[in-house]
């Protein structure tokens, strides 16, 4: 809340922002994704652990290293003046949970890219999505040389909900993104609608 | 000076990148990780410097980092994400120095909506069509 600002001269405008997040295995294409339709080139932030690391990173031999770096890259996209899309990248190790768990709030859909190549690579992600009731679709980067295979026999593999949609994209091109985009703002539309109530069927 | 008489002044040969920051990123906040901000400050969370503020150059309280986040956020109000890539902090280091410009009214800081708390769908028709445009 703000009270007794004056509003006179021009103020800046303070946009509505929303996030989509893009998650999946590491080297999948979420930089180049953000990076194909973000007005900036990404950016990235950095936040400093020093407890999660410890059990997993072998710090024998550097006993002096006492945090970790995980690094998240972002892009913008200015709607209007008034509202701003960023998209995130998330970090690709799976023990950042906890930073996933900031980034999802408040999110209003998210992209698990995939390659068909490493499939499992990002079963995590639509696991993390699917327990969190976030919107969600599957985008499949065609990478050069990876057999294509149709999105029924990737939405076998992965066990979506039949409501997830799944596309194909490659993560390079601009338009390809903004159509996966798209799917996703229109899915999160829906997901985010009230069901309309059916009456029962007494 | 190394005995080779190869040292000069701006050959920092005692450390190189692998050290790390030569300060340490929370040396900027006193040693603290959190602010007086009641609620965590999301990273699309849009930072506003106050138009009336009094000069942040001249506050003797305040650190280069706080007073370049004031000009960053003068013109265009930035998101915390965007003021921590471009001052190539961390994360929480920045949301301690937000939350310090706050408590001085120097800034204000815009929640963002939760989706589901979105005045009307033509929000999101709005982001397709901008997102068709692009």
């Amino acid at each position: 809340m703000i009270f007794g600002r004056s509003q006179r001269g021009n103020a800046p405008v303070e946009p509505v922002t929303l996030k989509i997040l893009v998650a999946g295995g590491f080297g999948v294409g979420k930089t180049t994704l953000v990076g194909a339709v973000s007005e900036i080139r990404p950016l990235r932030t950095e936040e400093l652990l020093t407890e999660a690391g410890r059990p997993v990173d072998d710090t024998t031999g550097v006993k002096g290293k006492h945090t970790t770096t995980v690094a998240m890259d972002f892009g913008r996209i200015t709607v209007r003046e008034d509202l701003v899309l960023y998209l995130f990248g998330t970090p690709g190790q799976d023990r950042f949970w906890f930073l996933w768990d900031e980034l999802s709030t408040g999110a209003l859909g998210a992209v698990v890219l995939a390659d068909t190549r490493r499939l499992e690579d990002c079963f995590a992600a639509v696991d993390y999505f699917e327990r969190r009731s976030i919107p969600f679709l599957v985008g499949v980067n065609c990478f050069d040389g990876a057999a294509r295979h149709p999105v029924d026999a990737v939405r076998q593999a992965l066990d979506l909900d039949p409501a997830v949609p799944v596309v194909l994209c490659d993560a390079r091109q601009k338009d390809s993104v903004k159509d996966v985009l798209v799917h996703v703002v229109q899915h999160a539309a829906q997901f985010t609608a009230p069901a309309p109530r059916q009456p029962a069927a007494h | 000076m190394s005995a080779d008489g190869q040292g000069t002044q701006d050959t920092h040969h005692w450390f190189d990148d692998e050290a790390g920051p030569v300060v340490r990123p929370y040396a900027m906040t006193g040693g603290r990780t959190t602010s007086a901000v009641h609620h965590r400050l999301d990273l699309i969370a849009v930072v506003v410097a106050h138009p009336q503020g009094s000069d942040p150059g001249a506050d003797q309280t305040l650190s280069p980092e706080h007073v370049e986040i004031v000009e960053r956020c003068r013109t265009d109000p930035q998101s915390v994400a965007e003021i921590a890539a471009g001052l190539d902090l961390p994360i929480g280091v920045v949301r301690v120095l937000i939350g310090d410009l706050a408590d001085d009214g120097l800034v204000h800081v815009t929640r963002p909506v939760p989706p589901a708390e979105l005045p009307d769908a033509g929000i999101l028709r709005d982001v397709i069509n901008g997102l068709r445009a692009l």
